[in-house]
């Protein structure tokens, strides 16, 4: 059995005679997070509506594990959690009614629903909510039930439209702690955003939209690659402890393919490398046997913001 | 395969869905709840009590047989008088209101409150939830008819024992009949509109006045049978609880130069097609419309 895929075939959406959907077409196969990054009004939203059957495309199509929504809808989305702009459920309901209405309409096995529907609450820390009234919910307790309610059916794909919005800060942290968990569970997830860092933060491949066009879809890594014009790339590192500008001079700069180092504080180093996929790996290997105290790596959020922006400018 | 507990097995694409008659009914259940949560319900339960309230008062004011009087002449069954005094001029009312108040603002209310977005999503057809809606808002309404015919019959019971006219049970039958068209008929209508109160305006106004008014434009200036309207349709409600069901008559008119008409009244198997044809032709195009509509 292949894995969960969801693929738009050359869709196109035209709201009268303005194009917000642009012949787009893309692939995505497997257990990974994809993150759907662009600017406002990129049409990130139109795609999802396309692909949960909310609005038609005007033209292409839409398939999940290659079923074509618009056609049996019912089987295409029987596997699919989705969490489009921010619905409003039922005021005079509670979230563990709300929550039965739809693990009665995906078909959970009774005796399972009423233990599903507890986790999935308090996977997003609502349990002292489940029998209260959801029209004194606030938007981001419902943003949270809703979330809720596409983790019911414990679904493979996972189709999400800027599922942080609406949140406060500790909020959208829990939401991507929630997204990542989903990460360890084979689930494919396709989640939209214009906040760079949160895809960056969550996502293992990006695809980059704009004025209804899809710019780029490739690893996260690999984007980034493309930010430095001399083919160079920037990695950042965190430490537990700090760092003297010595051992960063001495022995860091010193490492195969490293051209430039920089130390914006003592707990934080940059390091400008070249080559590909491969010396990053080796340099990865070369300062965790160094032994001093990195406790993260990752590719610069400068660079994959200069691409961002960058890639954006250009559709202008 | 093997399971190991606590963890979940991907199932990709394979999920056993419900049918869609059993999401229909899961649909309905939980409209139901809501209406039973709902001021709306209480208010129309409500105006039902009062208008049952102020007939039982004048009839036991004012006595059963000055409010429906029953000449001997005209009138074979004293019942009969009463069911028609009570039943014929005030069901149609309630069913109107049952209309506007389940039915004006049933889909439109989902898009302007962005509660349709919670279901759309779900691996269920858009046809599910129109007529999952729609017999949730059949069934609360037949709840508030009920309660109000359990009223009409008990006071009928009080004054005249028994023995309850065959011809209230065809009535509250063609009360039904005429209650399926009029929510057939809210509901697409109110697919027709993205804004509640919108929805909800046009609709009353449409029940309360504006039938009636052509109704009576139609038969009166016009002089053609208003066959094309739904509440012509529902004059059965009444027409069968009369002591003699009434006929298309030429009239005479009034006077000298007075212009000679005609009093239309729709036979019970007119009727009966009016609302059938009112209830089918607006549930197709209803359920078109709400399967076309976008949740931009
Ligand atoms: N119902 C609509 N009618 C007209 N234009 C629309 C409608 N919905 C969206 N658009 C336009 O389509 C473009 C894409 O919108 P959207 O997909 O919501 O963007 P995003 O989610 O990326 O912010 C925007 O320019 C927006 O103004
Ligand atoms: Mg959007």
């Amino acid at each position: 059995m292949s894995g969960p895929s969801i693929e738009a075939v050359n869709l196109s959406k035209r709201y009268g005679s303005f194009l917000a959907l642009s012949n787009l077409s893309l692939k995505i196969e497997g257990s990974k997070c994809v993150g759907f990054l662009g600017p406002n009004g990129a049409g990130k939203t139109t795609t999802l509506k396309i692909f949960t059957d909310m609005i038609r495309a005007s033209e292409g199509k839409a398939l999940i594990n290659g079923i074509d929504v618009h056609v049996d809808k019912r089987k295409a989305l029987s596997s699919v959690g989705s969490l489009i702009e921010s619905p409003e459920i039922y005021p005079s309901l509670t979230p563990r009614e709300a929550l039965s209405m739809v693990s009665e309409i995906r078909g959970l096995p009774r005796a399972e629903k009423r233990k599903k529907i507890e986790d999935v609450v308090s996977e997003v820390k609502m349990e002292e909510w489940l029998d209260k009234k959801v029209g004194k919910f606030s938007k981001g307790m419902k943003q949270r039930i809703n979330i809720a309610s596409a983790l019911l059916s414990d679904p493979d794909v996972f189709l999400l439209d800027e599922p942080t919005t609406g949140l406060d800060p500790r909020g959208m942290a829990e939401v991507r702690d929630i997204v990542k968990s989903l990460k360890t569970r084979n689930r494919l997830i396709f989640m939209s955003s214009h906040l760079l860092n949160e895809v960056q933060d969550i996502c293992d491949e990006v695809a980059m939209i704009d004025h209804g066009k899809l710019l780029v879809y490739d690893s996260l890594s690999n984007v980034t690659r493309r930010a430095s014009s001399d083919g160079g790339n920037i990695v950042e590192i965190e430490l537990s402890r700090e760092i003297d500008q010595q051992t960063v001079n001495n022995d860091i700069a010193s490492l195969a393919n490293v051209s430039v180092v920089e130390r914006p504080d003592p707990k934080r180093i940059r390091i400008h490398f070249s080559g590909g996929i491969q010396n990053q790996e080796k340099l990865l290997l070369d300062l965790a046997s160094m032994k001093i105290g990195m406790i993260s790596f990752h590719p610069s959020t400068s660079a994959l913001e200069d691409t961002y922006l960058k890639l954006i400018k250009d559709t202008l | 395969m093997s399971k190991e507990p606590g963890t979940s097995v991907s199932t990709t694409g394979s999920r056993i869905l419900p049918t869609s008659v059993s999401q229909v009914g899961t649909i309905t259940k939980y409209e139901i709840l809501n209406y039973f949560r709902s001021r709306r319900f209480f208010i129309l339960l409500a105006i039902g009590l009062i208008i049952s309230g102020i007939f039982t008062a004048l009839v036991a004011y004012y006595g059963v047989s000055n409010v429906a009087p029953c000449l001997p002449s005209t009138c074979s069954t004293p019942a009969l008088a009463f069911y028609s005094f009570w039943w014929g001029n005030s069901i149609t009312f309630v069913i109107v209101l049952s209309g506007i108040f389940f039915g004006g603002d049933a889909i439109s209310g989902e898009f302007q409150n962005k509660t349709g977005y919670f279901l759309v999503a779900n691996p269920l057809r858009r046809s599910s939830i129109y007529i999952g809606k729609w017999l949730g808002a059949l069934i609360a309404s037949v709840i508030v008819l009920a309660i109000y015919a359990g009223i009409t019959v008990g006071n009928g019971l009080f004054y005249f024992g028994a023995n309850v006219p065959f011809q209230f049970v065809e009535s509250l039958s063609f009360s039904i009949l005429y209650l399926i068209a009029v929510l057939g008929f809210t509901f697409f209508f109110s697919s027709l509109f993205k804004s509640s109160s919108m929805s909800i305006l046009v609709t009353a106004i449409l029940f309360l006045f504006a039938f009636s008014l052509i109704q009576l434009i139609v038969a009166n200036l016009v002089q053609i049978e208003p066959w094309f309207i739904i509440t012509y349709g529902s004059g059965i409600i009444g027409n069968v609880l009369m002591d003699t069901y009434p006929t298309t008559q030429p009239i005479r008119g009034p006077g000298p130069g007075g212009r000679d008409g005609t009093t239309y009244a729709v036979t019970i198997p007119e009727g009966i097609m009016i609302l059938l044809v009112y209830f089918i032709a607006t549930a197709i195009l209803g359920l078109v419309l709400f399967e076309r509509k976008e949740f931009t």
